[in-house]
C-alpha cells in the first residue's frame, strides 16, 4: 500500500503497524513523536495502530532551533 | 553542575520562578544557527542557560543517522526543553506543532508560543497568537509566549493563563537591541508572569539593559550563535544577565543635570 511518510508517497507493505513502519525506517533508536491524518499515535500504542493505504504520516524530532 | 560556584553568587537566592519552578539562570537561550552539535553544547554551557529552546521538524529518513542529535549533546534530564513553535505562521500549525513536542517529550508541557505574521519583519500574528494561546491552555499547556512590546496586548496574555509573557525587544535576529524601553517597563510594571525579552538583543550590553529595565529574563539565540566567537559571547551574556540583575535589584541612582561631587567637601585645608 503506498502511505505519504513526511510528505513523500512510500509503497509498504499491507498490513503494517507503527511500531514496524519505525523499524523499517531504522528509527527505532530514535526520539521521537508521530501524527497520522492530523491525529498523534501515542509511542504507547505504536503496536496496535495499523495503518491504511493513503494515510499521511509525519514522524518528528527535536532539532537546534531559537526563534 | 556548578553549585560550588554558584553559592557564591548574589543572586543565588533570587531565582527566575517560572510556573513553580525555580531557575537560577535568567539566561535561556535558543540551539539554532551553531556551527555544529559541539559548538551548541559549549555555547550553551558557557552560557549557563538551564533553559534551552528546541524546533519541531521532520526526522531526516534515510540520511544522517549516525550525527549526535540534539538529544545526546543537551540532555533533557540536566536542561529544560523548551519546544518551540518557530516557523508558524498561523494558530493550527503551532497548536499541531506543541501536541507533536509534548508527545515527543514525554508529556512535558511547558512550550514557548510564537505565530508570525510575515517573513519579512517575524513579527508576531498576534489574531493567532491569542487563538493559539487560549486553545494550549485550554489543553494544559504551561505558555510561554512571544509578543510584540504592545502593553495592552501582554497583558491580555498573562490573563489568559499564559505562564510568561515575552516581548520583543527589536525583530527576531536583528540585533537592534531594546528599542522601546518605556513600552518595556510598563508590561513589566502591569505583570503578575515573568516577562522575559525574546529577540532583538545583539550584545552583551542589551541583554544588561534588559535586565535592568526589570525583566525577569531573555532569551536569545541568534546574538550567541551569530557571534564571531559563539562560546566567548555565551559567556559575556551570562555575566551581562547577572549583572543586569544585580543593577536592577541594587537600584540606579537618579539622573541629574549637574555634578555632584563624591568626595567630602569638609575639611578641606586649601
Amino acid at each position: 500500500m503506498e502511505l505519504v511518510i513526511n510528505g513523500k508517497p512510500e509503497q509498504l507493505p499491507d498490513g503494517l503497524n507503527a511500531a514496524r513502519l519505525i523499524e523499517h525506517l531504522g528509527l527505532q533508536n530514535e526520539r521521537l513523536a508521530m501524527e497520522v491524518n492530523r491525529e498523534i499515535v501515542p509511542r504507547s500504542r505504536f503496536d496496535s495502530h495499523y495503518f491504511s493505504p493513503g494515510d499521511e504520516i509525519e514522524i518528528v524530532r527535536a532539532i537546534g532551533g531559537g526563534s | 553542575m556548578s553549585t560550588v560556584m554558584k553559592s557564591t553568587n548574589p543572586t543565588t537566592s533570587d531565582p527566575l520562578m517560572i510556573d513553580g519552578v525555580a531557575y537560577q539562570s535568567r539566561l535561556l537561550v535558543g540551539t539554532g544557527k551553531y556551527r555544529d552539535m559541539e559548538e551548541t553544547r559549549l555555547a550553551v554551557e558557557a552560557s549557563g542557560a538551564e533553559i534551552v529552546t528546541v524546533a519541531i521538524r521532520r526526522t531526516n529518513i534515510g540520511q544522517n543517522k549516525d550525527e549526535p542529535s540534539l538529544l545526546d549533546v543537551l540532555p533533557p534530564d540536566r536542561y529544560t526543553y523548551l519546544p518551540n513553535t518557530a516557523g508558524c505562521y498561523s494558530a493550527e500549525d503551532a497548536v499541531r506543532t506543541c501536541r507533536l513536542a509534548r508527545e515527543l517529550l514525554d508529556g512535558h508541557s511547558l512550550v514557548k508560543l510564537e505565530v508570525l505574521g510575515d517573513e519579512k519583519t517575524l513579527f508576531p500574528d498576534i489574531v493567532q497568537t491569542l487563538a493559539a494561546a487560549e486553545t494550549l491552555v485550554k489543553d494544559s499547556f504551561r505558555v510561554m509566549v512571544y509578543t510584540n512590546d504592545d502593553p495592552i496586548i501582554a497583558r491580555r496574555l498573562e490573563d489568559m493563563g499564559c505562564v510568561a509573557v515575552m516581548p520583543l525587544a527589536a525583530p527576531i535576529g536583528s540585533g537592534l537591541g531594546i528599542r522601546n524601553p518605556y513600552n518595556i517597563v510598563t508590561i513589566v510594571e502591569n505583570a503578575g508572569v515573568p516577562i522575559l525579552v525574546d529577540a532583538g538583543v545583539g550584545c552583551a550590553s542589551d541583554a544588561a539593559i534588559a535586565m535592568e529595565l526589570g525583566c525577569d529574563g531573555v532569551l536569545m539565540n541568534t546574538a550567541i550563535a551569530g557571534a564571531r566567537e559563539p562560546v566567548l559571547m555565551a559567556s559575556a551574556m551570562k555575566k551581562a544577565i547577572e549583572a543586569g540583575r544585580e543593577s536592577y535589584l541594587a537600584g540606579r541612582i537618579p539622573r541629574k543635570r549637574f555634578a555632584s561631587a563624591s568626595s567630602p567637601l569638609d575639611g578641606m585645608f586649601f
